[in-house]
């Protein structure tokens, strides 16, 4: 009988996560019968998209022992960067009035670029200055914002959103693929792909069982012949590339970027991976953990706001359930005495 | 020139660190089939020397052959590729991961660009079974006892086919039945031509599983002979550098009146103490023996309250008492010394000074502010009366050596005057002349009417030093015995009673 308690409390410790997930989906459907639709679940996840993919590249730099504080900046950058090679050649207020139409894949690409220069200036901190990740990103967000308003404040039009996308662009991401009646938009699926390509990349290749070696004990990597430096550079490098390719998502899916892009949602990405069971002592996390955190996030801002939460007091939940998620969470690995 | 019957030849190495000169023109030389073992007393250099040849350190000067080859490697990699691999004393392995993911770590076997599970699987299953060991390859390594984890690192170090391993003090979490084993597979390795470089400080073992001995002292190779020519006694001498007469101090303490009583206790999450029932003189060393595993550490945590307990009885002094943590363990007059001094002993990047009041902090302080005066007297007494070697009370403890930290250790629970003194291993990786210096303190404090529990997992000392001996087997009490009563033989078989 005993046993058979503690074994029931492992097993609802283990998935503690999606049961908190689902207790607050029956919640609003309680209180808001009506919230049952493909639309709304359509609408969550897609939301849930951006932030995820963002949330992916963090998490590996967590993994790692590290964090990330630039990430949210990085993105804004590259979201700017992105709208602004590819404002419709119509719309009026154009930053580069002279530009042609781009090939979608040159802004892609160097939104990507964008990304990975931060990233390895970061990781190049980490692995080679040897700072802690919390100090070399908090100063490479300070630059990427910088670098961001210079950017975006500038004649002919100053410091004003940059809006007016090309549609070639914003069909992209907000165009969905119809299955009967059920629409589901692209951005799902480039989240959906790069989650997959993410998970095979941890769990299936040197380079992820690397990462969670070098996380959980940095020492016993070296000395079995692991390259450090390599392996947390290749492990940024990822990083910039997820940042690069969510900053692009963004500004489509938003239809415009500004110097506010982007702020704070380092903050979400790493409540997004702890939420999801990713340790801040490194070495310990799972891509569908991430997953998950990022969609309980995403249903925190949007179920509440469909059964009309006060705006604020939907701020202090989200910092509620951050706490306790993580504190049920972290039940798994405390050795009971 | 070098001869061809060598394996590994380190010619002269010098190395200086500011202010120190950790080796001064060492020589080792390791024959093809042979167990060399290096010994000396901690700091005597004997791990400078090996991290020279893993190139973790450079040499100033001197050459490394292997096999007659001039080599230098730099990086532990390089090392290993060239068939040199090593089980470090502190067990580096990603305890969050699986037993296969640490015995391939850094040499996965790939299908493409998929690491190949199976094949790892396979991998392990094989060097296991080769070696004799019964690990699950996908248990988590964290999950496991120590024991099982060092045999790990031992498979993992022998599974890189090296012609030369290293093992740095192999058995310090092992029972006597896994040093046999451990003994079993090193005669293998030697029985297929490999060289192995064994350091310990267990002069015993020492005796029984090696061809050549060299003694290290303060940075400078004092001898190298045949293990045969060698005893006990000559080897502590040689490591010393005099004649120690004793390896064990008079033992003059007189058992008093009963001052602990422990009745029927069991721990709260099994497996762990199961029905323990002792009592504990004034003035007595109680030795506690077992296996690893035997929840000797278990049962004075329970004991000092920082595990709990769902049933049973502790008493102080004929009061019933129950220490619901550690803060009220010492106010009751518990001290415990932790097993793992690095871990959870020491503050390494603080002072001596702060070594020596953190636990006795209350005492220092009005209004929560600290009386300088008050501290720096206390830590003169600590450094006094525990004979501690430091150059100053603002010394940082990790550069202290290992015998003086767990003096300093010592005197921080001997200011919070305790009557009851839980020692958890105390004399563990500290060298035999501070050994002796740990004895005494021992005998000492039991002479002041302390209750003294010493758990250790070398016989000897236990033999040694204590009036009784309890040995525990799988949670439980296997027998209390009068130590005179003991030997090893009787011990081990007690230790076994309940496997």
């Amino acid at each position: 009988m005993v046993k058979d308690k503690t074994k029931l409390y492992d097993k609802l410790l283990n998935y503690a996560l999606p049961i908190i997930l689902g207790i607050m989906i029956l919640g609003v459907i309680i209180i808001e019968p009506s919230f049952v639709s493909i639309k709304n679940f359509t609408n969550i996840l897609s939301q849930a998209s951006t932030r995820a993919i963002l949330a992916m590249g963090v998490a590996g730099l967590i993994v790692l022992q590290g964090t990330d504080l630039s990430a949210g900046r990085i993105l804004g950058l590259s979201a700017i960067v992105s709208a602004s090679l590819l404002q419709d050649i119509n719309y009026a207020a154009r930053m580069y009035p002279n530009l042609e139409q781009l090939p979608l894949i040159v802004p892609f690409l160097i939104a990507i670029g964008i990304g990975v220069f931060f990233t390895l200036i970061n990781g190049f901190g980490v692995a080679k200055l040897k700072l802690h990740a919390f100090i070399i990103t908090l100063g490479t967000q300070l630059i990427a914002y910088g670098a961001a308003l210079i950017y975006i404040d500038r004649p002919p039009l100053g410091a004003q959103p940059i809006a007016g996308l090309d549609e070639r662009y914003t069909n992209l991401v907000k165009g969905a693929f119809k299955i009967g009646n059920i629409e589901i938009p692209y951005l799902i699926i480039y989240a959906a792909i790069i989650a997959v390509i993410m998970y095979f990349v941890w769990n299936k290749t040197k380079l992820g069982k690397n990462m969670f070696a070098i996380g959980g004990n940095p020492e016993a990597a070296a000395v079995s012949g692991v390259n450090l430096t390599k392996n947390i550079m290749y492990v940024y490098l990822i990083a910039g590339i997820l940042y690069g390719i969510a900053g692009f998502l963004e500004a489509a899916r938003i239809g415009s970027a500004t110097s506010i892009t982007g702020q704070n949602y380092e903050l979400d990405a790493i409540a997004a991976c702890v939420v999801g069971g990713v340790s801040f002592s490194g070495g310990v996390g799972t891509i569908p953990g991430v997953l998950i955190g990022s969609i309980i996030l995403q249903f925190i801002n949007y179920g509440l706001n469909f059964i009309q939460v006060n705006p604020y007091l939907q701020i202090i939940v989200k910092g509620l359930i951050i706490i306790v998620a993580v504190s049920i969470d972290v039940r798994k690995y405390i050795e009971k005495k | 020139m070098s001869e061809e019957k060598y394996l590994l030849e380190m010619v002269n190495i010098s190395k200086e660190f500011p202010g120190v000169k950790a080796l001064d023109n060492v020589s080792l030389r390791l024959k093809k089939g042979t167990v060399h073992a290096l010994m000396g007393e901690n700091g005597a250099g004997k791990s400078t020397l090996m991290k020279c040849l893993f190139g973790i350190y450079k040499e100033d000067s001197g050459e490394i052959f292997v096999n007659g080859v001039k080599m230098h490697f730099d990086n532990p990699k390089q090392a290993l590729e060239n068939g040199i691999s090593m089980v470090h004393q502190e067990l580096n392995q990603v305890m969050q991961r699986d037993v296969m993911d640490n015995i391939l770590l850094g040499r996965y076997p790939q299908k493409g660009i998929i690491v190949d599970q199976k094949e790892m699987y396979e991998y392990t299953k094989k060097v296991f079974d080769d070696l004799g060991i019964d690990v699950d390859p996908k248990a988590k390594l964290g999950k496991l006892p120590v024991s099982a984890r060092q045999m790990v690192e031992i498979a993992k170090a022998v599974s890189y086919d090296a012609k030369i391993l290293v093992l740095d003090e192999p058995t310090s979490s092992l029972t006597q039945q896994e040093v046999d084993h451990l003994f079993r597979i090193i005669n293998l390795l030697r029985d297929r031509g490999c060289g192995i470089i064994y350091i310990s400080h267990k002069i015993e073992e020492i005796l029984r599983i090696s061809d050549e001995v060299t003694v290290m002292r303060d940075g400078k190779w004092i001898s190298t002979k045949p293990a045969d020519e060698l005893t006990n006694e000559k080897i502590i001498s040689l490591m010393v550098g005099r004649e120690l007469t004793q390896r064990f101090p008079a033992k003059t303490n007189v058992p008093k009146d009963v001052i602990l009583e422990v009745k029927n206790l069991t721990g709260k999450y099994q497996p762990n103490i199961k029905d323990i029932s002792f009592d504990l003189r004034k003035g007595e060393i109680l030795g506690v023996s077992g296996l690893v595993g035997s929840k000797r550490t278990e049962l004075l945590e329970t004991i000092f309250g920082i595990a709990s307990y769902s049933e049973g009885e502790i008493r102080l002094n004929g009061k019933a008492i129950r220490n619901k943590d550690s803060t009220d363990a010492i106010k009751n007059g518990f001290a415990l010394l932790t097993e793992e001094r690095r871990a959870t002993g020491i503050f390494g990047g603080l002072n001596v000074r702060f070594n020596s009041i953190i636990a006795n902090i209350d005492r220092y302080s009005k209004h929560g502010v600290l009386n300088n005066k008050k501290t720096k007297d206390d830590t003169n007494w600590v450094i006094d009366s525990m004979s501690v070697k430091t150059p100053s009370q603002n010394t940082l403890m990790r550069s202290l050596s290992g015998g003086n930290q767990q003096k300093v250790i010592i005197g921080r629970w001997l200011l919070t005057e305790p009557e009851v003194l839980l020692l958890d291993e105390p004399t563990r990786g500290i060298d035999v002349g501070a050994k002796y210096e740990i004895y005494q303190l021992i005998i000492d404090l039991a002479n002041r009417d302390k209750g003294i529990i010493f758990v250790s997992s070398e016989m000897p000392e236990l033999l040694g030093i204590c009036d009784r001996i309890m040995v525990m087997s799988n949670g439980r009490i296997a027998g209390i015995e009068d130590t005179k009563d003991l030997d090893q033989e009787k011990i081990m078989t007690l230790a076994a009673k309940y496997l």
